[in-house]
């Protein structure tokens, strides 16, 4: 089974970000980068099929700088990276970037992670299986294998969940809690260290949107109650109080 | 231009989202027609619901539409939007419209964005949405096209005026073979507790750190004489039981009171949770985006508060 995992160099949304001076970018060096955290399942899955079944997997990233993510793929057990080196906001610019990369690789499946946790779109799995022609499933829970087929679980709203049958080959983007993603052994770390990242050119198409204005909303509702630990708690008992909740 | 409304209807009911689509199609549609467009094994009745609102419902009747699927979706959208041209799409920024929307996109060659929150028609099309987990508004232009497809974030444009137009009925099979095929549906299972019904919810994020934590929660939903719920990430990390989770993909809440421990405020955990009467957030990042549907924010470490709450709530029980 030859599998192909979309995996990205993403920032850490939750740390502390800084835009540009042109308003329309992030201050990349004010940027804490790791793999992204829904990638983390995708890639387990796919090396947990690869234990069971036996796979070749090949991981592919976008970005100038993502050679990280892509060593901590090759330590947990990738057999091959490609690197697509350009630093990209539009996903479909992004996604037909992969596709020219990847069309040529045989697959059997490809499985992305259900979103990005810098930029939350859920659009380049998506967009990719349609420029591969192949059938897919966003926010898939379990995957099974019955010969010519898998056999998915998908999260949907509410707590419902939708059972489904995708022949091979298939994207599915995963939802976070599929798996446990591990950590890479020390002999992994080595060995991933001498293994090749295969950088990847492609000809880009031209952007399907042009960014006018990053910003940081200023509503912000919250009366802010402020003080020691102390004070802030006998406020909060004081408004609990007030609420009729004490 | 003309607007097209994906309407979107589970397990054999309309959605609210349909009607906020069709809000904002006749806020967009100038000298254009809104049109809502359903497609299902029996639609007349939502056909019905939908033109109260809409110049012009085109419903897509057949037995092959019966469970949604985005390929099978999309090319019987293709068939009737492809004549219309520029034509903006909008459609639910849910699960399904997660999937129809790229898929769709694809097959028109249309730029394509999702969980938009505003759309502007002048020279151009210009889209506004949240990104980095809602801490960061963006802005952009879209190429020019003959079609675009958007995602809506839904509970955005509840309010619109009535048009009341008329119905169409279409009839079309799907020109492609299905792929993918439906199963069975997976309800939620029922535990003992029930944090859509409960009207004191302590509800724990990542910034709890670790499982062993959750008992602070925990006393101080006892003290407080409710229970814990949690975000998507203490789900997955096994901390809690799935039938806790606050969010789209959870349950949706309206405690009485909601106290956010060490919770971010991701988006689909918000839309869980913002219509609760009182909330209170604890969160270390100031720019957290908890804070903005907080009514009161605390900006410290819950390791150093909550013992502290937990102390004096203990002192006035005894």
């Amino acid at each position: 089974m030859n599998i192909v995992v979309l995996v990205k160099h993403a920032f850490a949304p939750e740390r502390w970000l800084r835009l540009g001076t042109n308003g329309k970018s992030f201050e990349k060096k004010s940027l804490v980068y790791e793999m992204n955290e829904w990638d983390r399942y995708a890639f387990e899955e796919a090396i947990k099929i690869k234990e069971q079944k036996g796979a070749h997997v090949v991981a592919v990233s976008v970005g100038k700088d993502c050679d990280e993510t892509l060593r901590r793929c090759l330590a947990l057990g990738a057999d091959r990276a490609i690197k697509i080196p350009y630093d990209l906001m539009d996903s479909w610019q992004i996604a037909e970037a992969i596709h020219m990369s990847i069309k040529s690789e045989k697959l059997d499946l490809v499985l992305a992670g259900y979103q990005s946790q810098d930029l939350n779109n859920v659009l380049v799995g998506p967009i990719l299986a349609g420029m591969l022609s192949l059938s897919f499933a966003i926010a898939v829970i379990s995957i099974e294998f019955e010969d010519e087929w898998v056999r998915v679980k998908r999260e949907l709203e509410g707590g419902f969940q939708e059972e489904i049958r995708l022949p091979i080959p298939c994207l599915l983007a995963v939802q976070t809690g599929i798996n446990q993603p591990r950590y890479a052994s020390i002999k992994g770390v080595l060995r991933a260290r001498t293994k090749e990242i295969q950088e990847s050119p492609v000809t880009l198409k031209p952007s399907t949107l042009e960014i006018e204005k990053l910003y940081f909303p200023v509503v912000k509702k919250a009366k802010r109650i402020e003080g020691s630990a102390e004070e802030v708690s006998s406020r909060l008992i004081e408004l609990l109080k007030d609420r009729g909740i004490l | 231009m003309e607007i097209f409304a994906v309407a979107e209807n589970t397990r054999g009911e309309l959605n609210q989202v349909s009607f906020e689509l069709l809000n904002l199609a006749n806020l967009l549609k100038g000298a254009g027609k809104s049109n809502a467009l359903v497609l299902g094994k029996n639609v007349h009745l939502f056909a019905e619901q939908l033109v109260k609102y809409a110049d012009r419902v085109l419903a897509i009747e057949d037995v092959s539409f019966e469970n949604y699927d985005p390929e099978i979706y999309s090319e019987a959208i293709l068939q009737v939007v492809g004549r219309d041209k520029p034509a903006l799409v909008l459609i639910a920024n849910s699960i399904a419209g997660a999937e129809l929307a790229p898929c769709l996109a694809v097959k028109l060659g249309a730029p394509v964005q999702t969980d938009v929150i505003n759309v502007e028609i002048s020279d151009g099309i210009r889209i506004s949405k949240y990104i980095c987990q809602g801490k960061v508004m963006f802005e952009a232009k879209l190429r020019e096209s003959e079609f675009y497809i958007l995602s809506i974030r839904q509970g955005v444009f509840i309010n619109g005026p009535e048009v009341r137009g008329n119905i169409k009925a279409i009839s079309t099979k799907p020109s492609i073979a299905p792929r993918r095929k439906f199963i069975k549906y997976i309800e939620p299972e029922i535990k003992e507790v029930d944090i859509s019904k409960e009207d004191i919810l302590i509800t724990v994020g990542r910034g709890l750190k670790d499982s062993s934590n959750i008992v602070i929660a925990e006393e101080l939903a006892k003290l407080l004489g409710g229970v814990i719920a949690g975000t998507r990430p203490t789900i997955d990390y096994g901390w809690l039981s799935k039938d806790r989770q606050v969010g789209t993909s959870g349950k949706m809440v309206t405690p009485k009171l909601y106290v956010g421990l060490g919770i971010s405020g991701a988006s689909q955990h918000v839309m869980g949770m913002k219509d609760s009467e009182l909330i209170i957030a604890i969160n270390k990042d100031p720019m957290a985006p908890i804070f903005e549907v907080a009514e009161y924010g605390i900006i410290g470490d819950i390791f150093e508060i909550v013992p502290k709450v937990i102390g004096k709530l203990r002192q006035l029980k005894s």
